[in-house]
């Protein structure tokens, strides 16, 4: 049974503590999930928008 | 003035990022991508600022990061946008960021304090080091790091987590799991 010492103890534990694995697994529900988002990608919004700046940008004559 | 072919590269190829990097900030995807709109915008019309042989990507970081800022105090002030809500329009778009199975770690995420949030994503997913992720969020080394740490914690809390072993598929899985294990 947890008592209010260790309990306090617990939850005040200074960061930084977590085991490895944990860390490791943290990491890599993390990456995975920003990796969904990468491997859509460049939509054409943004290329497209870049290709409109860079036409914009060229009505100076040389 | 025609855009340098390879500024224009390292822009295009630092947009995936990018959009990750605000999905995770504001935690909905429409308004990620106008974030990451306006950045683009600010970034070339300001692009003389940026100094060539240095990270584009972390440049681009810094102005994404500042610009939602200065964007998230406004709107907070017109609607109450708080963690929870952040929880809320994270739930309500499953489908737009990550499967099912990262459902609970996603809503663990958005609970954290949003320093904590983006100092763990820069580091964690992003792949800054900790100094390229204080210059982005301004503030030292040792407090990037502090945040990483506090963030690591609190996410294992909120996943309960004390070893590996502990991730399961899901909390009902495991619930189901431990109730037949009796």
């Amino acid at each position: 049974m947890e008592t209010a010492a260790t309990r306090s103890k617990r939850l005040n534990a200074k960061p930084g503590k977590l085991g490895r694995d944990v860390q490791a697994r943290l990491g890599q529900q993390l990456r995975a999930m920003y990796d969904e988002v990468l491997n859509q990608g460049v939509p054409d919004r943004f290329s497209d928008l870049i290709d409109r700046l860079e036409g914009s940008g060229k009505k100076d004559p040389q | 003035m025609p855009m340098d072919e390879s500024v224009r590269k390292a822009v295009l190829s630092a947009v995936p990022s990018l959009r990750a990097f605000a999905i995770s900030l504001c935690g909905n995807v429409d308004r990620a991508d106008d974030l990451v709109q306006e950045t683009l915008l600010r970034a070339l019309a300001n692009i003389d600022s940026f100094q060539p042989g240095t990270n584009m990507s972390a440049w681009l970081f810094t102005i994404l990061r500042n610009h939602f800022r200065s964007e998230y105090r406004k709107r907070r002030r017109e609607v109450e946008d708080s963690d929870g809500h952040h929880a809320e329009s994270l739930k309500s778009q499953p489908d737009q960021y990550g499967h099912v199975e990262f459902r609970e770690f996603r809503e663990a995420l958005a609970q954290l304090p949003s320093d904590q949030r983006e100092a763990l994503i820069l580091v964690g997913a992003s792949g800054f080091s900790y100094e390229e992720a204080a210059g982005i969020c301004g503030c030292a080394v040792g407090t990037i790091k502090s945040r990483v740490n506090r963030a690591r914690t609190r996410l294992a809390e909120l996943l309960h987590v004390n070893s590996a072993e502990d991730f399961g598929p899901d909390e009902t899985t495991r619930a189901v799991l431990a109730s037949g294990g009796e």
